[in-house]
């Protein structure tokens, strides 16, 4: 029965949207409130209300026999990622309510307190770390955000070689962190690095970026913008790509400046694409452990760039506080939650999920 | 397109010239770091000094010393990583593409797969240091792998190997959420048709993944392998977790990398060149290959 009114459901008009493959990183303004499909299934709480989907609802309630079937597909990468990706997470909760420290074989669960979450509250060196990972997230995502736009704009404005630019721009993408330390370690050395000699053309400088506390974090955001502004502007250039050329056209006719057209009629359409671009920048940005690590080839980063995803693994296989390291794993998980929690709930109602 | 472009000596509009000069300027400021990495790997110690640093290496300041020894720290950890990386980038494509057909094409209700694809979507987004100290404790603990495997250890192959069992098993299962969540995005929009008319036909889900889907998931696949193993390649957080240290028979190649041409008496910037391009060569390579691909996989 419920293949047939799956048939149906195909013939009928509206079915399909058609820029789904951009879901995740943009686009798909067209198709928020449309009837969608999955292969035939309904996957839209919104279309929930036609009959036709009533009725393959009440006949797929029973969890037909394609559920049974369908469990070697997806139970392995479930339980996978349930032991490794939620597991871990619970059991790293736990830890950090013990004071496990050393080299002991097991943490003692028999006696859980937050003793290590007022640990880190007092602990300066935590705050600090803490208040750069909201300054990393922030300045380094804004930037990127903003760098990425403005070039995806510049190529998308007819211009020749657009292929040659687009692979110049992502190149450092392809490329470590481990990597682009190093190539950043060498352009920011004081004596003879590309930066103070740059700099020194204009008289100013030499400035030591890596060893002053002060601007060693702005020195990483920087390099990190250089890695990732590519990543932004292929995101930027599919959302583009996706509005109609009318709305250009219909604001030239307006007589609006280019200027204007974008921040008024376009930018504005990007919405999508900068929140999905945003939230994967801020995962970069709390994974920018390797490069921070690359820079002294230690467990201590440079002074003044210090940040959780640093710290934590400092304490817990530097100095073997591996309670602490938990805790701290902890609050970066949470921070991390603040973002892609709503991410994810946007996500979810507009259907994407 | 080319109606602005197409104009000869004639009629150079400054509009147009402006562009080009930003878009070249920006290939500048990406290219720099890279250029000036790459003619310094060429240069002798003295030459790193007295020339400009993206300047290239004239005369006697020319050497290859540095690619040599760069090589022969980094060949047996490429080696390494390799060994990991490529079966890691096989599994964890194949369990995202099975996935992703499990929750997509096969037909029981989307309100109970929502939930479970969230969970794969989250999945993507977690900080690895939320999981570190738990996954030491796993491997310590509840799979001791050292311990099964003692019997490989008798026979005479290094027990630091490991390590690269445990960094196998680890990048796939953190690397299954995006893979499935790419291959799904896929799926979403091939045309289920042949796979309903074969459905109807009687065959099983795994007949028709075979038969259907699989054959028809190449470019996804093309597009998921390249970005997965860019990624694994990469990663330095769980080698320096799960092998620990650059002197281990098994460490890989961005293990040593971190720490190589440090020393007391200061860095050795041509070796750290020379390293840091040889290290990036795979992925440079696959980049250069197939970039498309590659800016797909990194766009969804």
């Amino acid at each position: 029965m419920s293949r047939i009114f799956r048939r149906l459901r195909r013939i009928l008009p509206g079915e399909r949207s058609e820029s789904d493959d951009e879901a995740w990183s943009a686009t798909s303004e067209t198709s928020s409130g449309a009837a969608r499909t999955d292969g035939g299934v309904v996957s839209d709480s919104s279309t929930r209300g036609g009959t036709v989907d009533r009725l393959t609802g009440a006949v797929d309630d029973r969890l037909g026999q394609d559920f049974v079937e369908s469990l070697p597909f997806w139970l392995p990468a479930f339980l996978l990622v349930g032991l490794f990706v939620y597991g871990a997470i619970f059991w790293n909760l736990l830890i950090s309510l013990t004071d496990y420290e050393g080299f002991a074989q097991a943490p003692n669960y028999g006696n859980l307190d937050f003793e290590m979450y007022v640990r880190a509250a007092t602990d300066s060196g935590a705050v600090t770390a803490a208040v750069n990972t909201v300054i990393l997230l922030l300045a380094f995502t804004l930037a990127t955000l903003a760098l990425g736009l403005a070039l995806a704009i510049l190529i998308d404005r007819g211009i020749r070689f657009e292929n040659t630019f687009r692979t110049i721009y992502l190149l450092p993408m392809s490329l470590s962190f481990v990597v682009t330390a190093q190539f950043w370690l060498w352009m920011y050395n004081y004596n003879n690095g590309v930066v103070n000699i740059l700099l020194g053309t204009f008289g100013v400088g030499p400035i030591d970026w890596i060893g002053n506390q002060q601007i060693v974090l702005w020195a990483v955001i920087f390099a990190l913008m250089w890695q990732f502004s590519g990543y932004a502007m292929v995101v930027y250039l599919a959302g583009l790509r996706a509005i109609p050329t009318e709305h250009y056209e219909a604001a030239k006719v307006d007589g609006a400046s280019t200027l204007k057209m974008y921040w008024r009629v376009i930018v504005p359409q990007l919405k999508s694409a900068t929140i999905g671009a945003a939230v994967v920048l801020m995962v970069f940005a709390l994974k920018a452990f390797d490069f921070l690590y690359s820079l002294n080839a230690n467990y201590r980063p440079p002074n003044g760039a210090d940040i959780l995803a640093t710290k934590m693994v400092r304490e817990a296989y530097s100095n073997q506080n591996w309670a602490y390291g938990a805790a701290l794993a902890i609050i970066l998980f949470a921070m991390a939650l603040s973002v892609i929690g709503p991410y994810l709930a946007y996500q979810f109602r507009r259907g994407n999920l | 397109m080319s109606t602005e472009t197409g104009g000869g000596i004639g009629n150079v509009d400054p509009y147009r010239v402006g562009l080009y000069a930003v878009l070249v300027g920006m290939a500048a400021f990406y290219l720099t770091p890279i250029e000036s990495g790459l003619v310094t790997s060429f240069k002798t110690n003295t030459a790193v000094v007295e020339t400009a640093p993206f300047a290239p290496p004239g005369g006697s300041g020319l050497t290859t010393e540095k690619w040599q020894a760069a090589v022969d720290a980094l060949l047996r950890g490429m080696g390494n990583s390799l060994l990991y990386a490529v079966p890691a980038t096989i599994l964890s494509a194949f369990f995202g593409s099975i996935t992703a057909y499990g929750l997509t094409i096969t037909n029981w209700r989307m309100r109970y797969k929502a939930p479970l694809l969230a969970l794969f979507v989250a999945g993507i987004f977690i900080p690895y240091q939320a999981v570190l100290v738990p996954l030491s404790q796993f491997w310590a603990q509840i799979a001791p792998l050292e311990e099964w495997l003692s019997f490989l250890w008798a026979a005479g192959i290094n027990n630091d190997y490991v390590g690269i069992l445990e960094l196998i098993v680890t990048h796939v299962a953190y690397g299954i959420p995006i893979c499935t969540i790419l291959f799904r995005s896929y799926y979403k929009n091939i045309s289920t048709e042949m796979v309903e008319s074969a459905r109807l036909d009687g065959a099983t889900l795994r007949r028709v993944y075979r038969r259907i889907v699989f054959p028809l998931s190449t470019p996804m696949f093309a597009v998921v392998l390249i970005y997965q193993f860019t990624q694994i390649w990469n990663d330095l957080l769980f080698t320096l977790i799960l092998v620990a240290t650059e002197s281990s028979a098994a460490a890989p190649v961005v293990l040593i990398l971190a720490g190589l041409g440090q020393s007391l008496e200061g860095q050795d910037f041509g070796l750290r060149m020379a390293g840091a391009f040889f290290a990036a060569l795979p992925t440079l390579a696959v980049y250069i290959m197939f970039g498309e691909e590659f800016a797909e996989g990194v766009a969804t």
